[in-house]
């Protein structure tokens, strides 16, 4: 019976992150929309985008590889089974333990290998801005989030996500210098791999100081269907995981009732709605930067995670 | 068991005389590849089962050769069986991969005699159970390997290489030299003998710093690195695969074996040094691997960063061990040896699909390559995933040992050093950093030359490689996969290691739920690279049905998009150089000193624009080179001497002659 349940409680969180991902991303849409005085498209739009996408042809390059067609299929997977992981509503995941936080950073890179790959594959300049571009924001980006990760799991004494999410919502915790330095290192991260304002810019697609658009240039049809949906699952993923980390209260435990969980999946979609609305608020207070002020913006992120775990180590009440 | 390993050292080291006979028949190079194969088969399965299965005691065995009083002694530990694992393994990848490769090779006499002595020479370095027999094999490894290096002498590169290559073997040699005798002076050469004493703690600290110089500069520590980014490209790549996949992990053994086993219990200050080393030469090798445009010196930088992660570990493992911790130092040294493992895979694989890439094209140079997943689609696919492995990504081998490593940095605040306290986060920085970048470096290598359109004829015009090299690969790439997914078995397979080296060992993982492995416990941290794999090709082959069934599987191929620029000439593809320009301009103008000059030619000249990057290897110019200069100023002194008349140089020996009386008087 527990396993059943189990299973389901699993089945239900995958499902539940790759029908929600859209829905964020439409709401951070909109929230930005009605920020600047449009109207904006309706919440369902980016679905509708998906559902267009996936009926038409593929156009492909004529020297396309055959890597080309299959790394939208990779990506998704990554994203999928990474954005899987990351407890939601509950913390009672059958399979959360296949993957602590640093496996999940890791298999967001094995994704992000194969994009930046895949942006040179065609042989275009485009592609090769992007790819490049792309390396250089990641190369600063994944230790900070690594050193984020370490710093988290210092404090709780373990890298599973549950275990932290549990740890962090019980009152041992208390208020901590390090885990507010970890706090803002997520959030520069977060930015960063998921090509927000200032680092990159979601909505345009012909701008010179363009990163993800320049990679996926080339791609079309429902291999463009997925890499957007890999990239507004990546977005629900890095919102779940702030939230479970840095505000875990109201997530369900592992043994919750049914009740529990319900009220678990409730409080979560309130706290996607506050910091998607927060995204884009600051999306829309903020400007985008030039490229080579990214690396300073990320190395203020990977000092701060650095003297996080720094502080750890030298304290173990900071 | 040790009766095998030692005659298939002879069969290996008869097969070298055998090499010059060979290399003038036309079949030669397969008679004698195919019989490297064959002993390093039989050496191999004789490891793994010394390995999996170890007979107690150790089986040992004197035989009356080398010094007349002292004879050979051969041992076979488990962390013999290990390493001779490690090797051998190696062995039979390259001596397949050769059986086509070799093929190729324009003077096959400067090959084929010393490569079964290079075998042996590893072999024997492992088995050795004395000073003398490990020094003579070590310096035989740097030879055989350093004739190889100069095999093809008509480049000046190498022969440059070369020349660099062995003043480095001989300052490593002498300083293990130094390291033995100091030993030796309480106990003699036998390396039962040496473990059964007590040397004093000055000694031992002293034996461990000449221990890191020695085996260091053959791994490829920074600062000491600096003739292996010469040296391992310029060998034939078989070759280089053995010397940067297997020759670099013989000296990690050394360093075990001394550090670890021969003296006595470690000091906490001993691990601050290798951390202080290792760290620094995990980033800076993958850096300067990133602004490399040759393909196998990107190789060969990229071993010096693996290094920096395998001494990390080992750093690790010894201040654990040094602080009693050793459940943790059990962590710790596995990650490491594990890494060892995992590195000797895709390094090998990776320096195979050079090799192929270099016969196919005669280019080593990325920016004449570009486009060959279309033309070499098989090798494409391996070096796929050589390169996804090498970038720590799950779920390959790579990430498996670096987690590990990981794990272990995540318990050192217990420990109890102020100084490691402020070492290790920095040191765990340095390894997130260097994995960052390591991929970064491996898009560029792969993006580069098997991505894209061709970027010269012999590119656009390249042929797959032959059968054997392509099985050599391919069961390379299958080992990095399994031992990404089942990282359990060899992690079990490590626990006698890691018994006998830090006296403990980590949890049993075989047998856990769904082959997991869970280094401490299960609240604290746990990873399945078998369930990751399953359920990212499950998604992934999900994903791809359903929209092929319910949306649509319609595709035609169309002109690159490119937003609307018509196709033009395969030069306007990003190159190697511009790929690593962000990278190199956020963190070369510190570590290497780049600087960018644009030269525009003045308005109505029809001469081109250049633009030229300069890049310095500071340590190359800060460290060697004065010490080049100091010694050419030396010599050119001294070089006087040799032009004296008879009459001079009787004066000379006569003063000298006083000199020395009145030193022995006084």
């Amino acid at each position: 019976m527990n396993e059943l349940r189990d299973i389901l409680s699993q089945g239900a969180q995958m499902s539940l992150v790759l029908g929600l991902a859209p829905l964020l991303t439409g709401f951070v849409r909109k929230v930005k929309a009605r920020l600047l005085r449009r109207r904006g498209p309706p919440l369902l739009q980016p679905y509708r985008d998906l559902i267009r996408l996936m009926r038409k042809d593929v156009v492909l390059a004529d020297n396309a590889s055959w890597l080309f067609r299959v790394i939208p299929y990779l990506i998704f997977a990554g994203t999928w089974v990474a954005a899987s992981l990351v407890p939601t509503f509950g913390n009672g995941l059958l399979f959360s333990w296949t993957a602590d936080l640093i496996a999940i950073t890791a298999l967001l890179g094995s994704a992000r290998f194969f994009q930046a790959l895949a942006g040179m594959d065609v042989g275009t300049a485009f592609g090769g801005i992007g790819s490049s571009r792309e390396v250089m924001i990641a190369s600063l980006a994944e230790p900070a989030m690594l050193i984020t990760a370490f710093s988290v799991a210092m404090i709780a004494g373990s890298t599973q996500l549950p275990t932290v999410a549990e740890f962090m919502g019980s009152d041992a915790v208390g208020l901590r210098v390090s885990l507010g330095m970890a706090f803002v290192a997520l959030t520069i991260v977060a930015l960063a791999e998921n090509a927000r304002i200032p680092i990159d810019n979601p909505a345009t697609h012909l701008e010179l100081t363009m990163v993800h658009e320049a990679m996926v240039l080339e791609y079309s049809g429902r291999h463009l269907a997925l890499i957007d949906l890999s990239s507004q699952l990546k977005l629900l993923l890095y919102v779940s995981l702030i939230a479970c980390v840095f505000l875990p209260w109201g997530t369900a435990t592992a043994d919750a009732s049914v009740a529990r969980l319900a009220l678990g999946a409730l409080v979560y979609l309130g706290k996607l709605t506050v910091l998607g609305f927060l995204l884009a608020v600051f999306e829309t207070a903020i400007a985008k930067m030039r490229v080579f002020r990214i690396p300073e913006f990320l190395g203020a992120a990977l000092m701060l995670a650095l003297l996080a775990t720094l502080l750890r180590f030298v304290s173990g009440s900071l | 068991m040790i009766a095998v390993a030692l005659w298939s050292v002879a069969a290996l080291l008869a097969l070298a005389p055998a090499g010059i006979v060979l290399s003038t028949r036309p079949r030669g190079s397969i008679i004698l590849y195919g019989g490297c194969l064959i002993v390093t088969s039989t050496l191999c399965v004789t490891a793994l089962s010394g390995l999996l299965y170890p007979p107690q005691p150790a089986p040992s065995a004197i035989l009356p050769i080398g010094l007349p009083w002292l004879g050979a002694h051969f041992r076979l530990d488990a962390l013999s069986a290990f390493f001779l694992v490690v090797v051998n393994l190696g062995g039979v990848a390259a001596s397949l991969f050769a059986l086509g490769y070799g093929r190729h090779e324009d003077s096959p006499g400067r090959v084929l005699p010393f490569y079964p002595a290079y075998l042996a020479a590893m072999n024997v370095v492992v088995l050795a159970n004395d000073a003398f027999s490990f020094l003579v094999a070590w310096e035989f490894m740097s030879l055989t390997s350093w004739a190889m290096v100069v095999s093809h002498h008509r480049d000046p590169e190498n022969v440059r290489a070369g020349y660099v290559y062995i003043l480095m073997a001989g300052f490593g040699t002498l300083a293990l030299l130094l390291a033995f005798g100091l030993l030796a002076s309480e106990a003699g050469y036998d390396f039962d003998a040496i473990r059964a004493s007590h040397p004093s703690a000055a000694l031992t600290g002293t034996v461990v710093i000449l221990v890191l110089l020695g085996a260091g500069s053959k791994a490829g520590l920074v600062p000491l690195h600096a003739w292996l980014p010469l040296a391992h490209p310029a060998a034939p790549s078989h070759v280089s695969a053995l010397m940067s996949g297997v020759m670099t992990k013989v000296a990690v053994y050394g360093f075990v074996r001394i550090v670890f086993d021969l003296v006595p219990e470690p000091v906490w200050w001993w691990s601050m040094v290798v951390l202080l080393v290792g760290g620094p030469t995990a980033t800076l090798g993958v850096l300067y691997a990133l602004m490399q445009r040759d393909i196998k010196r990107v190789l060969a930088y990229s071993t010096i960063e693996n290094i920096g992660i395998i001494f990390t570990g080992l750093g690790l493992a010894l201040a654990f061990k040094a602080e009693g911790l050793d459940w943790v130092a059990a962590l710790a040294f596995t990650a490491a040896m594990l890494h060892v493992f995992n590195h000797a895979l895709f390094k090998s694989l990776l320096f195979f699909g050079a090799g192929a890439v270099l016969g196919a094209t005669g280019e080593r140079d990325m920016e004449k390559l570009g486009g060959l997943i279309h033309r070499m689609p098989k090798t494409a696919f391996a070096m796929l995933v050589g390169c996804v492995a090498i970038s720590a990504l799950p779920p390959f081998n790579g990430f498996v040992s670096e987690w590990l490593t990981f794990q272990a940095i995540l318990l050192s605040p217990q420990l109890p050093s102020w100084g490691l306290k402020l070492v290790i986060p920095a040191v765990g920085g340095l390894l997130a950093l260097a994995a960052a970048f390591a991929a970064a470096c491996f898009v560029k290598l792969y993006g580069i030359s098997f991505l894209g359109r061709p970027r010269s004829d012999v590119a656009a015009s390249a042929h797959e490689t032959d059968g054997f090299s392509l099985t050599a690969m391919f069961a390379l790439a299958a080992f990095c996969l399994i031992s990404g997914i089942l990282p359990g078995l060899f992690i079990d397979a490590l626990a006698p290691v890691s018994k006998d080296m830090v006296g403990n060992i980590m949890p049993h993982q075989v047998g856990l739920q769904w082959l997991t492995i869970v280094p401490i416990a299960e609240s604290r941290s746990s990873y399945n690279g078998l369930l990751v794999f399953l359920f990212a090709a499950l998604c992934g082959t999900a994903a791809a049905t359903a929209i092929h069934r319910l949306a649509s599987d319609r595709l035609r191929r169309a002109p690159a998009w490119d937003c609307g620029y018509p196709e033009a000439d395969p030069a306007i593809q990003y190159s190697a150089s511009s790929f690593s320009q962000p990278i190199r301009r956020v963190f070369g103008s510190v570590i290497f000193g780049a600087r960018e000059i644009g030269e525009m030619p003045p308005p109505s000249s029809a001469l081109p624009a250049r633009l030229k990057v300069e890049l310095h290897d500071l340590i190359w110019e800060g460290l060697y080179a004065p010490i080049a200069k100091a010694i050419g100023f030396a010599t050119d002194r001294i070089n006087i001497l040799q032009f004296f008349s008879i009459r001079r140089y009787l004066t000379l020996v006569f003063v000298a002659l006083v000199v020395l009386l009145l030193v022995v008087a006084l």
